[in-house]
């Protein structure tokens, strides 16, 4: 009896080995194809740039608006705890630091996936639920690089984007209540920011995570959808597992990459 | 070579469920082949096999000779240049106009001046009786309408061979009719190889040369369609003249209604 329990539970656990590593070779080999599809899409820039407006300009207002309120909100947070030690005029600092390093690209990779990675994923499945992807392929036209690459750049490059509006609209915002509501100077809110920001150090560290982030959701996003299960309970299952697998791959990647900045 | 396409022992199994069992068939060229069979019984299979949409378990595919190709191969693709397929469900891009996406694969394999692939279109779509619907999305036409233009898709390239699942579900009789004529006008004028796979035992007998019948992942008969009228084969006689009674159960295998219900069987 006990013996057969162990035995199931080494079959169970080497079955799930198994189709773990299938499933990252799977990854993998699609990855590759995407990227050697996306480096011969300077031949066919409206491809890219069709999906740059899907993805990108259809993000734009949640992004915006989201940025300026998590703006307000630091600006709040940020004055009532730099006033206790009497440091308010470090206000602007904060609230850029805050933005540009961490906040702006992770709020927006997680806006990202929500958006546009949930919309990628339905598509994507949608059309290979709809055997449009099946078509292609009998067209002679590889899906992988006429469907898939060209929206795996324009997310690549639409996230990056989207993070540096992110941090503008919140250091706007937390100008906003910061100066023009609680009374900050506003010479000292720019001036300790202008300071105190590093070009490289800060503003580069935040450009590489977004860069990475949008890397990361974008593949999970048009991954799903490529092998999603070609039925509306499989698309389904698929757009949720896009918002589920980005949200945690961008977490810990935020982790793995400020652990690596900060040495 | 007189068969363009040629299926050899050919296996395929759905998981553990075996579908196809060391069939054979000869598509020869420039004629119209039906495939036909009842639901389930791995029509559209035999098509995406060819196609190299799947791969067979045993035996092998030929188009002109070669082997079709590993998916994802660069030989496959060279010879899916020379297929065209009409999806059962017409399978047209849904945010691409009629127009473009008759225009879709000429875009992308040729590099023909704008007028021309303008007019090359607009002749497509007229001939699948279209023309006028040019500017609608497929959400605006019917699924027969759908149909008719990814037949004019199919063809666009003028392939050598051509795959039609099921091209006649759906139509009304104008339409069926005249589609059927397009599928044997297409192939007579093209020099193609058309294979057909349909239910409508009418309508494919009207245009077909030669005919295969499928059933339980074998080939239970074979001929013209005279050949096949006149056939007493059980299956063929109740595919045929639609009999309930025959080798084709109507209900699915397993208890009876009455001991469902929970009474006595007599």
């Amino acid at each position: 009896m006990m013996s057969n329990l162990i035995v199931r539970t080494i079959t169970q656990l080497g079955r799930w080995v198994r189709v773990s590593v299938i499933e990252l070779g799977l990854a993998f080999r699609t990855l590759c194809a995407i990227v050697m599809g996306g480096l011969n899409l300077w031949k066919r820039p409206r491809l890219v740039t069709t999906q740059l407006h899907f993805i990108g300009n259809y993000s734009l207002i949640i992004i915006l608006v989201s940025g300026l309120f998590v703006g307000f909100v630091l600006a709040y947070q940020g004055y009532y705890t730099l006033s206790r030690y009497g440091s308010a005029e470090a206000l602007g600092l904060l609230v850029a630091l805050s933005l540009v390093r961490e906040l702006g690209p992770v709020i927006t990779a997680l806006l990202f996936a929500g958006r546009a990675g949930t919309s990628l994923t339905a598509e994507i499945g949608l059309m290979k639920a709809g055997e449009q992807l099946a078509a292609m392929e009998m067209m002679a036209i590889n899906p992988i690089h006429r469907v898939l690459a060209p929206r795996f750049v324009a997310g690549f490059i639409a996230m990056p984007i989207l993070a540096m509006l992110f941090t503008a609209m919140g250091i706007g915002g937390g100008y906003l209540v910061g100066v023009q509501l609680i009374g900050v100077d506003e010479g000292a809110f720019w001036s300790q920011m202008q300071a105190g920001v590093d070009l490289w150090d800060d503003i580069g560290n935040g450009i590489v995570k977004s860069i990475v982030f949008g890397f990361a959701v974008t593949f999970i996003a048009i991954y799903q959808g490529y092998q999603a299960q070609p039925t509306p309970e499989g698309v389904s299952r698929a757009t949720t597992r896009t918002v589920v697998l980005s949200s945690l791959m961008v977490l810990w990647l935020d982790f793995v990459l400020t652990a690596l900045m900060f040495n | 070579m007189t068969n363009l396409i040629e299926i050899e022992n050919l296996g395929f199994d759905y998981g553990d469920r075996p579908l196809l069992s060391a069939i054979n068939l000869h598509f020869p060229r420039n004629k119209v082949v039906a495939v036909m069979g009842g639901s389930g019984s791995g029509k559209t299979t035999i098509l995406r096999l060819i196609g190299g949409l799947l791969t067979p378990r045993s035996g092998q595919v030929r188009l002109a000779g070669e082997v079709i190709g590993k998916p994802g191969s660069t030989a496959l693709y060279k010879q899916r240049r020379k297929m065209g397929m009409l999806f059962q469900h017409g399978a047209l891009f849904t945010d691409l106009t009629v127009f473009e996406n008759v225009a879709f694969p000429l875009r992308e394999h040729t590099t023909l001046p704008k007028s021309l692939l303008h007019d090359l279109v607009l002749l497509k779509l007229d001939a699948v009786g279209l023309r006028n619907a040019a500017h609608l999305k497929p959400a605006e036409i019917s699924g027969g309408m759908a149909r008719r233009v990814a037949l004019a898709r199919a063809v666009a390239l003028d392939p050598q061979l051509i795959m039609y699942d099921e091209p006649f579900a759906g139509l009304d009789p104008i339409s069926m009719g005249v589609t059927a004529n397009l599928i044997r006008r297409l192939n007579d004028a093209l020099g193609s190889t058309s294979i057909l796979v349909s239910h409508d035992v009418h309508e494919s007998f009207e245009i077909a040369d030669y005919v295969y019948f499928l059933s339980e992942g074998h080939i239970v008969a074979q001929g013209t369609p005279t050949e096949m009228m006149a056939s007493t084969h059980p299956y063929v006689e109740q595919f045929v003249h639609g009999k309930a009674e025959g080798p084709v159960p109507f209900h699915y295998p397993g208890k009876s209604l009455a001991r469902d219900l929970g009474m006595n069987e007599a």
